[in-house]
């Protein structure tokens, strides 16, 4: 269990890292769902289901809906400066 | 540089604080002794299994109402800002992508089940893991997935307000409802208790998590229905 649990927080760093240094926004945003996503399993293996499923439900797939629309109607990729 | 040292001597200040603050409890021992107290009395107190349930909206139901106002507030913030900016520029949007046949049809097989296990959720809520806030949002996902695979779908924005209104009135009437009681609390939980694991039982506690499922649905589907139509309506179109 305690395996599994520093796979998913190394996998959750890694999602994070990329989701800051990818230029194509849509691709960040998707990373940010991912790493909502793996905050989710996180919490059901902490034995926190109440909250594993409120973070599931709003983090994964509202938030990253939200943020995709946003990018949608805004720049698509994120400029050199 | 002045900045920079000035940055590391706040840093060191805080690191500091927090290292005192955690040194005055030993490691690895439980320092609530409040949660102690719920998890000992919780199920004899209030009659929900789910332990969290009891605390949200019984030992804390003044904060879970004050946490669905701001939850409206921002759902309020969000429809203006957008009937704000429908006003203004009204260019033409890109043409959207059709959705495929694949997507289509799978989300129209998915959709009622998603609104029968979001549904499950909040009305189990002192049972199982979950509650109001997240059955709502499992069906305003749902509500998401719609308007994604058939654009220019709109949810009936009065029947939501109305929603959302009773839904609000079911909380604050039941609450105020506690006042009149010999306790005369406010949220006291008035009814009989019940048979522990149950359906019917917990007194008051489901008719909340009821009440909260269908506004945080109908707030988050509003939430939603307000983005996507910055998207997909054409200008003239209501």
């Amino acid at each position: 269990m305690i395996f599994v649990s520093w796979v998913l927080i190394i996998l959750m760093v890694v999602l994070a890292i990329v989701s800051i240094e990818l230029k194509n926004l849509i691709a960040a945003v998707v990373a940010m769902g991912g790493v909502s996503l793996i905050i989710s399993f996180l919490f059901l293996l902490l034995q926190a289901p109440d909250v594993a499923m409120a973070e599931a439900s709003i983090g994964a797939a509202l938030t990253t809906a939200i943020y995709i629309i946003g990018v949608r109607q805004t720049e698509r990729s994120e400029k050199n400066d | 540089m002045i900045k920079k040292v000035v940055y590391a001597i706040f840093g060191a200040i805080i690191v500091l604080a927090l290292a005192m603050f955690f040194a005055a409890y030993p490691f690895g021992k439980n320092k609530m002794a409040v949660g102690e107290y719920y998890l000992n009395h919780g199920i004899e107190q209030t009659g929900a299994a789910n332990i969290v349930t009891s605390v949200v909206l019984d030992y804390r139901g003044f904060d879970t109402l004050g946490e669905v106002s701001v939850l409206f507030g921002a759902a309020a913030g969000v429809a203006i800002l957008f009937f704000l900016a429908k006003e203004g520029r009204r260019e033409e949007r890109e043409n959207l992508t059709k959705p495929n046949f694949v997507v289509k049809v799978g989300s129209r097989i998915i959709f009622p089940f998603i609104l029968l296990f979001g549904t499950y959720i909040f009305i189990h809520g002192h049972l199982t893991p979950g509650g109001g806030f997240q059955g709502g949002s499992i069906i305003a996902s749902g509500f998401l997935l719609l308007y994604l695979s058939y654009p220019g779908t709109r949810v009936k924005r009065s029947g939501l307000s109305v929603l959302e209104g009773l839904a609000g009135l079911t909380f604050v009437c039941l609450g105020l409802y506690g006042l009149l009681t010999p306790e005369s609390s406010f949220l006291y939980n008035f009814l009989p208790k019940g048979q522990l694991n149950m359906l019917v039982s917990a007194g008051i506690l489901p008719i909340i998590y009821i009440a909260i499922g269908f506004k945080v649905a109908s707030e988050f589907a509003g939430i939603v229905d307000d983005m996507m139509c910055q998207v997909i309506c054409r200008g003239g179109e209501k």
